[in-house]
């Protein structure tokens, strides 16, 4: 297995690390919605996942890293997620990828394998670029990626609160697990919060 | 020009597969896919027409939500090529039942045989085994024999090998291509439900 028990957690903090060591956002509101979106997808038996780490997603990649039921792989570019998931379905398992929304643009031609064989794909994306960004060089892809998503055909669901977040995503899930789409659903960078850096 | 150095890739990926017992095998697009279809369709095949780069990583997902089934990955080395950060991602996560077999032939043969990195000298092998896999380069069918056998025992991967092979082009043995069908067929094959 891949990322589990304390290997895991030292892989973690080295994902966190290379996302940019202490860096945290202040959230807008509670930060509680991780651990419902961790119970979310546990409840719906994801077992697997993958990740290219942000600091939006930090939270949830600690508890399913330390889920010793769960594989967790950490990934050099968001694609291999989207090829990781489809081997996990062709094998049996519910697998969900995260990756901030500049990692979208990685995974365009990677993203025609799940659609044209229509393997389940639940993609979990927090958006930089859209909300009080400093970082320039986000602003391109944030503006792109819902676009870019559903011109390959990945549906989007976007989510502006908490609520909105487990809500959808407890749509996405069924989108995608019982109806074999291919779904993303999108974190807004308002939701999220300013980065603190 | 055709470089007709190293072995026959029909001869090799036959002999690779030969009595394959329970593999369930990944195959990169191109000619690969042509010649593990060629060596014998099979229910437990699943073959890519593009996606280029995923067909390791495939594998990847693959052997970690059946860690009781060997799972092999049979591609060409341009497709590998464009897939060398997942050799790092396969490293970290070391699953056992993966074993990853690249079909060298230096050149991109479906887009008209341009060397590729691996005939202007780069050594996959050498890549993984950075990377922390166990990696060989075969090169001749006794090597490829004994591969055979050792996956047949309990796995130890994940580990790639390297087969070199001349670069020509014979004649396509063509999997089918919808997707849909090879994914509901490999899922059959695992007792799975079609969704």
């Amino acid at each position: 297995m891949a990322l589990t028990g304390k290997k895991a957690a030292a892989g973690g903090a080295r994902a966190r690390k290379a996302e940019g060591g202490a860096r945290k956002t202040i959230a807008s509101g509670t930060r509680d919605w991780p651990h419902a979106l961790y119970r979310a997808l546990r409840g719906a038996d994801v077992r697997h996942m993958a990740f290219v780490p942000d600091a939006g997603h930090s939270e949830l990649i600690e508890l399913f890293i330390a889920d010793e039921n769960v594989t967790s792989n950490v990934l050099t570019t968001e694609e291999e997620g989207v090829a990781i998931a489809a081997g996990a379905w062709l094998g049996g398992m519910r697998s969900v990828v995260l990756m901030q929304s500049s990692g979208v643009g990685n995974c365009i031609n990677m993203l025609s394998l799940a659609t044209i064989s229509r393997f389940p794909l639940l993609m979990l994306v927090t958006m930089r670029g859209e909300w009080a960004e400093f970082n320039p060089w986000q602003v391109p892809m944030g503006q792109a990626t819902e676009p870019a998503l559903n011109a390959i055909g990945v549906r989007t669901l976007r989510a502006d609160t908490p609520q909105d977040l487990i809500d959808m995503v407890g749509s996405a899930i069924t989108l995608a697990y019982e109806a074999d789409q291919q779904v993303a659903v999108l974190i807004s960078q308002r939701m999220l919060g300013r980065k603190k850096w | 020009m055709n470089d007709l150095r190293g072995l026959d890739r029909r001869e090799a990926v036959a002999a690779l597969l030969k009595d394959r017992g329970d593999h369930l095998v990944v195959c990169g697009l191109g000619s690969p896919g042509y010649d593990v279809h060629a060596a014998g369709d099979h229910d437990a095949n699943y073959y890519l027409w593009g996606a280029m780069g995923a067909a390791a990583l495939m594998g990847l997902g693959l052997a970690q939500a059946r860690p009781e089934r060997n799972v092999l990955v049979i591609t060409g080395d341009g497709e590998q090529l464009m897939g060398l950060g997942g050799l790092a991602t396969i490293a970290v996560a070391k699953p056992r039942n993966l074993t990853i077999v690249v079909i060298d032939n230096g050149h991109f043969g479906e887009t008209g045989m341009q060397r590729s990195h691996t005939g202007h000298g780069l050594d996959i092998a050498r890549v993984a085994q950075a990377c922390g896999l166990e990696a060989r380069v075969l090169r001749s069918l006794k090597e490829i024999e004994a591969l055979r056998v050792e996956l047949g025992r309990k796995p130890k991967g994940p580990r790639l090998y390297v087969i070199k092979v001349k670069a020509e082009n014979v004649p396509r043995s063509l999997p089918p291509r919808d997707a849909v069908h090879l994914k509901n067929r490999f899922r059959t094959h695992l007792g799975l439900p079609i969704t």
